[in-house]
């Protein structure tokens, strides 16, 4: 359902499908939907069963780097070992709100989804950590983890399997950084949260030291559809020529657009006909510019290239952008993009934990050059200066939010580079900035006055 | 062990050490900020960016283990050029103020950026300021100049378990914040000046006293307690202004402690011995050596000497004296302040002794005998030599049956100036050069850091030429002419050589036995 609008015929509504339907929300109402079904299926199975499923289902990691959920599970072993899972619900990519949609209508699906994952992974404690400023998705979680318990689902004895699994609900507090998973382990463990230096990966040594998975809620809360249901279902949804992405995917539409919302459509589908058909295309009088696919930190497509896109891992890939967390942001002809990308620079600059030196003095340096250029005061050098520092932030950090900061300022030189090139030819004809050496063309304060 | 192949040269190193530090046994450094061996590698500088052939990225060489076969590449361009990248970054809001900044010239910004870095900047905009802050204690923060490589912060965590420093703040606007309410009044804080690579933590006592390339530096042991940490003393114009650790792995690791580094004013005190001196009708005199010496050997002469030492004299100054002791049937004692032992929790058996004298250990050794208080040490009669102590709480009533009384010391004690009969000015710790014996048994050498005042003489020349006045035979050119004597004289210090010590000392034997036992090295 194309949540909050009427469902589109061409959408594959799976984790969308009891959106915007408040008995969903309740134990009762999903246990009327066929909820927890897939938990109790699973609780009999051995765990290294449920990882097989989901490894042949072809599942990839919804959070934004597409890593196979069924590999990733399947590197927890039952080692005598305490293990936890953790449920990455931060979701703090700007333009991207589909777990904030999942947690609201259908909390219930995520916890089974993370005893589900618990189970598999062999873990008894699983941590679901939510954005703070998720107020309503928080309630909403902690009233269906509380009627979980109270129902004997979760806890010692859950669902009547004898096993163990207790989920936690914890509040961040409002970083993006957190959204990162060592990150976020750190902030669960009550540190601050900076990213880790990885070796150790979190499966070898995570959450309080110990053996951990981290997932999405999108891929939590589509495993239980997976179980269910079988790996063959789920790989219906797809493109036949490409079998390493299937599923249904969520993606959030924000931005100058017709009908913006959640959108959950089978990977594969055209990026033309999602834009066009079922956001309804631009607004009236106006033509969409520029399109970033899949949140703020994945590469900008002009409209032609997106046009030419499908919407799945490798589809996207393919016009040189990635499908990240799904959040679609779009740009309309009355958008100013070098002021666009100068506040997504300005987001990494206000959002680095200051760990990484690039990270830390880049993304604050490239905010100040692009807002200056933005404001008219640009030269023609700065754009030499741009490139370079974003070679110098990528692939050198801990974490990739260096990498992320340089990513929207590279492919928006690269693809709008006439918007670029208009600010500077406004400086020519301003006075200097005070304090600031004054551009070459522009007159003198001393002439102008 | 794993072979690799670091900048062209082949280095064989233990299983899971870093790049970085392999790099270091092949005599290769790479440039780093945040990684310190003592600390918990936090890989955030990625100054240490080195390239590894066959792998896609450049990797931090603190933070990444060796691997059988690895090539790795520290001054390849690639790696050069990320380098270059991280000096620009941590530059842009760098204040530049070197000519005014006490780190000029041991700094590793500076250093790095004159070796590898670009010679100009493409900052157009006005660069941040944040005030500076006065972290209590010895402490000043200069935030504009920090880069954040969170040395001090891990220190005061996971070293001193008083984790007063965190990161605040986030992005380029990040700082070091001090918890609130705090002070970093630690003893053992002062580590984090000089941990902090650059100038942003600096010492409140040293503030401006000197630039780095105009002081002298001799390797020495710090005397403020029995631990015996090997530290540097500095000296600018003959006047000590700073002591710092000297890493030495089986005593202080990295460390040094508050009152350790501030130990070095006394070295500086004016009110000195600076000439021999006899006691005539109208007062003390100034005489020459040999005048002296025979008059200090002849107040000796037939008596019992009782020798009241400090505990603060080399290993040698403490054998003379024993022999002079021994040689006239008197006896030894010497006399311990105390204070409260403050360890440093991240560090196995470093600590702030409860004794505060650098060489009691060595004292005892040769027999000399601990007391509380000086009565009842001297017979009718006896001759008193009194060797560097202070004679604090000492009253004229524990004295007055001293026939005669010989002063060999750094500064006259109030209750000897109306009765010494000869005094002889000897050279503090930081003037000569000699050894000290820790807590544990380790015979450690220091060296001189600046000359004596007036004609003192080092102490093991002053008692090396009373004993020969007094008759002995033998002749001391050099102190490690009086170690080696004392070496054969007493079997405590069996097996050791002077220069056989080198900066890093060596057990004695008595002492490797209880050491070994006790698992501490």
């Amino acid at each position: 359902m194309g949540y909050p609008h009427k469902s589109h015929e061409r959408e594959s509504p799976v984790l969308s499908q009891y959106f915007g339907d408040p008995e969903a929300r309740t134990l009762a109402g999903w246990r009327a939907r066929g909820g927890y079904e897939a938990l109790q299926k699973a609780l009999a199975m051995d765990p290294q069963e449920i990882q097989t499923i989901v490894k042949d289902s072809g599942l990839r990691g919804r959070g934004g780097a597409g890593f196979p959920t069924g590999l990733k599970w399947s590197f927890m072993k039952p080692d005598g070992k305490t293990h936890y899972l953790a449920c990455n619900a931060d979701e703090s990519e700007p333009g991207t709100f589909k777990d904030r949609e999942i947690m609201r209508w259908t909390p219930h699906g995520l916890v089974e989804g993370v005893a589900l994952a618990a189970y598999a992974i062999y873990a008894e404690t699983a941590y679901i950590y939510i954005r703070g400023e998720f107020t309503e998705p928080i309630m909403r979680m902690e009233a269906a983890v509380q009627e979980a318990y109270a129902a004997g689902i979760l806890g010692a004895n859950a669902l009547g399997s004898g096993k163990r699994i207790d989920i936690h609900i914890h509040r961040g507090a409002g970083a993006y950084i957190c959204g990162e998973e060592t990150a976020l382990m750190n902030s669960l463990e009550g540190r601050r949260g900076n990213p880790r230096i990885k070796p150790p990966f979190p499966a070898v040594a995570g959450l309080f030291g110990k053996p951990t998975t981290i997932n999405n809620v999108e891929t939590l809360a589509a495993a239980p559809y997976i179980v269910k249901h079988g790996a063959e279902w789920y790989k219906q949804f797809g493109r036949a020529d490409n079998p390493k992405s299937v599923g249904t995917k969520l993606f959030s539409v924000c931005g100058n657009i017709s009908r913006p919302g959640n959108y959950e459509v089978a990977l594969g589908f055209p990026f033309k006909d999602f834009l066009h058909d079922l956001c309804g295309g631009a607004l009236p009088g106006r033509s969409i510019k520029a399109v970033i696919p899949g949140g703020s930190s994945v590469p900008i497509l002009t409209l032609e290239e997106s046009e030419s896109a499908l919407m799945d891992y490798e589809g996207f890939a393919a016009v040189g952008t990635l499908l990240g967390s799904g959040g679609v942001i779009v740009f309309d002809d009355k958008q100013d993009m070098v002021k666009q990308i100068a506040r997504l620079t300005r987001f990494y600059a206000h959002e680095s934990c200051a760990q990484c030196s690039q990270c830390r003095e880049g993304t604050a340096w490239t905010t100040r050059i692009m807002e200056r250029i933005s404001a008219g005061y640009g030269t023609s050098e700065d754009f030499d200066t741009l490139l370079s520092i974003a070679e110098n932030m990528s692939g050198k950090t801990i974490c990739v939010l260096s990498d992320s900061c340089a990513t929207p300022v590279v492919s928006g030189l690269k693809k709008f580079r006439g918007e670029f090139e208009a600010k500077i030819q406004i400086s020519r004809n301003k006075v200097a900035m005070p304090g600031l050496p004054t551009p070459p063309g522009a007159p003198s304060r001393a002439s102008a006055a | 062990m794993v072979n690799l192949t670091i900048e062209g040269r082949p280095a064989s190193v233990p299983e899971g050490l870093s790049i970085l530090e392999a790099a270091k046994t092949v005599g290769v450094l790479v440039p780093h900020y945040c990684y310190h061996p003592g600390l918990p590698v936090a890989g955030v500088c990625r100054m240490c960016l080195v390239e590894v052939e066959k792998v896609p990225k450049l990797a931090p060489a603190c933070a990444t283990s060796v691997l059988e076969g690895q090539v790795v590449h520290v001054h390849s361009p690639k790696a050069l050029e990320a380098r270059k990248g991280v000096l620009e970054f941590l530059l842009i809001n760098h204040p530049l103020d070197c000519p005014i900044c006490d780190q000029a010239g041991e700094c590793e910004l500076q250093d790095y950026t004159f070796a590898e870095g670009r010679a100009d900047s493409r900052l157009r905009e006005p660069k941040r300021f944040t005030p500076t802050e006065d972290f209590g204690g010895d402490v000043l923060y200069v935030t504009n100049r920090c880069i954040l490589c969170t040395r001090c912060v891990r220190f005061m965590s996971e070293v001193a378990h008083d984790p007063v420093l965190n990161v605040s703040e986030r992005g380029d606007r990040a700082f070091i914040g001090k918890a609130e309410g705090e002070d970093l009044t630690n003893p053992w804080a002062g580590n984090v000046v000089d941990l902090c690579p650059v100038g942003a933590l600096l010492s409140k006592d040293f503030l401006n006293k000197a630039r780095a390339w105009e002081l002298d530096r001799a390797p020495s042991i710090c005397t403020g307690c029995s631990q015996g940490c090997n530290v540097v003393l500095e000296t600018r114009d003959d006047v000590l202004v700073r002591l710092k650790p000297r890493s030495n792995p089986s005593v202080n690791h990295y460390y040094a402690c508050d009152v350790g580094r501030m130990s070095y004013r006394t070295f500086n005190r004016r009110d000195r011995l600076q000439q021999p001196q006899i006691r005539s009708g109208r007062g003390l005199q100034n005489v020459d050596w040999e005048e002296a010496l025979a008059a200090a050997a002849k107040a000796f002469a037939g008596r019992r000497v009782v020798v009241v030492v400090s505990p603060n004299l080399s290993n040698e100054a403490l054998f003379l004296l024993e022999r002079i002791a021994a040689r006239t049937g008197g006896a030894g004692v010497f006399r311990v302040s105390q204070g409260p032992e403050v360890p440093l929790p991240g560090v196995p058996d470093l600590a702030l002794r409860e004794e505060r004298a650098a060489n009691a250990t060595a004292a005892r050794m040769l027999g000399f005998t601990e007391i509380g208080a000086l009565n009842g040490v001297l017979r009718d009669g006896d001759a008193l030599l009194v060797v560097d102590d202070a004679l604090v709480n000492a009253d004229a009533s524990d004295l007055s049956r001293a026939s005669a009384i010989v002063l060999v010391g750094t500064a006259m004690p109030d209750i000897l100036a109306e009765r010494a009969a000869v005094v002889l000015p000897m050279a503090n710790t930081a003037e000569e050069e000699g050894t000290l014996t820790n807590l544990r048994g380790r015979v450690q050498r220091f060296m001189q850091a600046k000359a004596a005042p007036g004609v003192a003489r080092p102490s093991w020349y002053v008692l090396g030429d009373l004993l020969q006045a007094m008759g002995g035979t033998e002749q001391y050119y050099l102190p490690s002419d009086v170690f080696a004597a004392m070496v054969h004289t007493h079997p405590a210090f069996a097996g050791l050589n002077y220069h056989a010590l080198g900066l890093m000392g060596a057990l004695a034997p008595d002492a490797m036995a209880t050491v070994t036992a006790g698992g501490v090295n």
